[in-house]
């Protein structure tokens, strides 16, 4: 039976990362912006899926929510640029190109380079057929951690150990009061101003 | 559901195979896929019969409510009495007029547009449970996740606007972008109070936390909740473009919108996404505040049937009653929202963004607060007089005396996947004690 005979946890793999990749490459060809962002968009929801495939769900809808909505903002304002003409046919000059090769080339390589030294995927797995995907309920075990709570590694019982298992909650807050303190001052900026000093006659 | 016909059909393989060959393994080897691919041709199926369908039945129910406030009749000839195949009538004119893409339109975003809503529409009902274990597909943050992908709808109106290449769908796109912004705060506020009085994500484990009488309902909770159900509906409104909140579109001052260069099956299923996400709004209002599949009195559940003491089939019979529940609860949902739309007159983009804002959204903070606050103090709730589940029977949660934490996690209830894990053949990790104290397994998922 031929449907048997398919993986199809690598075949979606395949199929996510492939949409990823080629909406990737669209972003860079096309010279439209408000098609570049829309390609965008298809790559971050492309890997989306892959996130969902993995049974990370919260992270998929993590991605759904901020990168692929966070992208909606570079499409107004893409579509309130593209009123100039400009804008409307952007062409790289070919110095940006080579930089932009060179710097993603060298990214691409410490990837690979990094990619290909996890064990898991340089050994043979003779149980791979039989690999099932676990429920995930991520939700839970990232909520666990932010309090302390490491579910995934429990047997760390001592002290010194646990120094290690001390919960993001304290880093979130910061991160999270910082991000306030970025937008009160994006508000203060962008406040109407007023001159005090204006002479009176 | 898809385990169910896979067996099926592999018996079925082997059976025709057993007539041409004497060893059908070797055609048809123990695991088949096709099973799984047939129930998921049936799943999507149905959900594209709730947004397609749906439409006809809430396009003919517009035109019907629609005319009785305005003191007429609507329609009355098309397909007998009540005009009931009026929007059949209409689609079979939308296929056959003219498809036109202006001459200044970016013909491709153009003509994907429509697609994106849809989609993002048909994504979210992939989630929403309908009953009792009835879900296209169970995610763990099925909440979070119906959120995320409604938030993707806005790309619809907006790529329309801007790829049409007219002023008035620009105009409709920006304003539908100052919209989003307004109501996807306090909305988000809004929902996460049943999160956490029910304390998880999932929507299954929140409307059977709901279960019993009607008094058990989140919206009757407490004050708080009370108030921040309407909350929540004026968000909800909205986010689904419709009138008092339907600047997008603005009919009596764009033309149409960000689809007024739309024609034909297009422009169809522009509306077939509204209808849909109308449809999914409601339904998560009914879930997260009206008790979801469960009946104001508890006739299944309270004998037992939902719980499948008396069988599987009896069982699926109670979750059917629960998907009517459902179904109708969303339906009075869209119903309210068509009576807004013809009752209100349309907001300009300052008043609708003050509301959405400068109101909803401190008002949802405090009740939010507020609600949090009753919930942390135990304050006495008439959720208590008559209840159904147990405290902590429903709820997500890591018993973390009981470390070292399992491989698999245990699942919301252990009710609720004590079942579904046999049947799956996962190594046991719900523990024996766990098994035995469950009183009643639910079915596994749709």
């Amino acid at each position: 039976m031929l449907l048997a005979a398919i993986n199809w946890h690598s075949f979606f793999f395949l199929f996510f990362a492939l949409l990823a990749c080629g909406f990737a490459v669209g972003v860079l060809v096309s010279s439209n912006i408000v098609r570049m962002a829309f390609y965008l968009v298809m790559s971050l929801s492309a890997t989306a899926g892959l996130f969902f495939l993995a049974g990370a769900e919260f992270v998929g809808a993590m991605q759904l929510m901020i990168y692929v909505g966070g992208t909606m903002v570079l499409l107004i304002f893409g579509v309130m640029l593209t009123a100039r003409e400009r804008f409307i046919n952007m062409q790289t000059p070919g110095g940006q190109w080579v930089l932009a090769a060179a710097a993603g080339g060298l990214f691409f390589f410490i990837l690979v380079v990094n990619a290909f030294q996890v064990p898991d995927w340089n050994t043979p797995n003779p149980g791979q057929d039989q690999l099932a995907i676990a429920e995930s309920k991520t939700t839970t075990q990232i909520g666990a951690a932010f309090v302390g709570v490491r579910l995934d590694r429990p047997e760390a019982d001592n002290a010194t150990q646990r120094a290690g298992m001390s919960g993001y909650l304290l880093p979130f807050e910061i991160v999270s009061v910082h991000l306030l303190v970025v937008l009160i001052g994006a508000a203060y900026l962008a406040r109407a101003k007023r001159r005090v000093d204006q002479p009176e006659s | 559901m898809g385990k169910a016909i896979n067996q099926l059909l592999e018996a079925g393989y082997h059976w025709l195979a057993a007539w041409f060959v004497e060893n059908p393994q070797a055609l048809f080897p123990e695991s088949c896929w096709s099973g799984y691919v047939l129930a998921a041709l049936i799943q999507c199926a149905l959900l594209l019969n709730v947004v397609a369908v749906g439409a006809l039945l809430f396009i003919w129910m517009e035109r019907k409510i629609s005319g009785r406030i305005q003191d007429r009749l609507g329609p009355t000839r098309v397909g007998g009495r009540f005009g009931w195949l009026q929007t059949l009538a209409d689609g079979l004119k939308l296929i056959a007029k003219e498809d036109l893409i202006p001459q200044d339109a970016d013909a491709f975003l153009f003509r994907l547009a429509p697609y994106l809503g849809f989609a993002a529409s048909f994504m979210a009902l992939l989630a929403l449970p309908f009953s009792n274990g009835w879900v296209g597909w169970e995610v763990n943050v099925s909440l979070f996740f119906i959120l995320a992908v409604m938030g993707l709808e806005v790309f619809s109106p907006i790529l329309a606007g801007y790829a049409s290449g007219s002023k008035w769908a620009l105009f409709g796109a920006i304003r539908e972008a100052a919209q989003v912004v307004s109501y996807e705060v306090p909305m988000g506020m809004c929902v996460v109070v049943p999160v956490v009085l029910c304390g998880s994500m999932n929507l299954l484990t929140i409307g059977n936390a709901q279960a019993g009488l009607f008094t058990n309902w989140y919206i009757f909770h407490d004050p708080f909740t009370f108030c921040i159900f309407w909350i929540y509906f004026t968000c909800a409104i909205a986010s689904v473009n419709r009138a008092p909140f339907d600047l997008a579109e603005a009919e009596s001052e764009l033309v149409a919108g960000f689809h007024t260069e739309y024609s034909g099956l297009r422009w169809s299923f522009f509306f077939m996404a509204e209808y849909g996400s109308m449809f999914a709004v409601s339904g998560l209002a009914a879930i997260l505040f009206f008790g979801g599949w469960h009946g104001p009195f508890p006739i299944f559940y309270g004998s037992g049937v939902s719980g499948g003491e008396f069988g599987w089939w009896p069982m699926q019979l109670a979750n059917a009653a629960g998907c009517f529940n459902f179904i109708l609860k969303a339906v009075v949902g869209v119903t309210v929202m068509m009576w807004v739309r013809w009752t209100l007159p349309r907001l300009r983009i300052d008043q609708v963004i003050t509301t959405c804002l400068k109101y909803c959204t401190p008002l949802a903070a405090g009740l939010f607060l507020g609600a949090v606050i009753l919930k942390a103090v135990h304050f006495p709730s008439i959720n208590d007089l008559a209840p159904a589940v147990r405290p902590g029977e429903v709820r997500e949660s890591w018993v973390l005396s009981e470390a070292p934490a399992p491989v698999i996690e245990k699942g919301p209830v252990e009710k609720e996947h004590a079942q579904s894990e046999h049947a799956r053949n996962l190594p046991p990790v719900v523990s024996k004690k766990q098994l035995a104290a469950s009183p009643q397994t639910e079915g596994g998922s749709l």
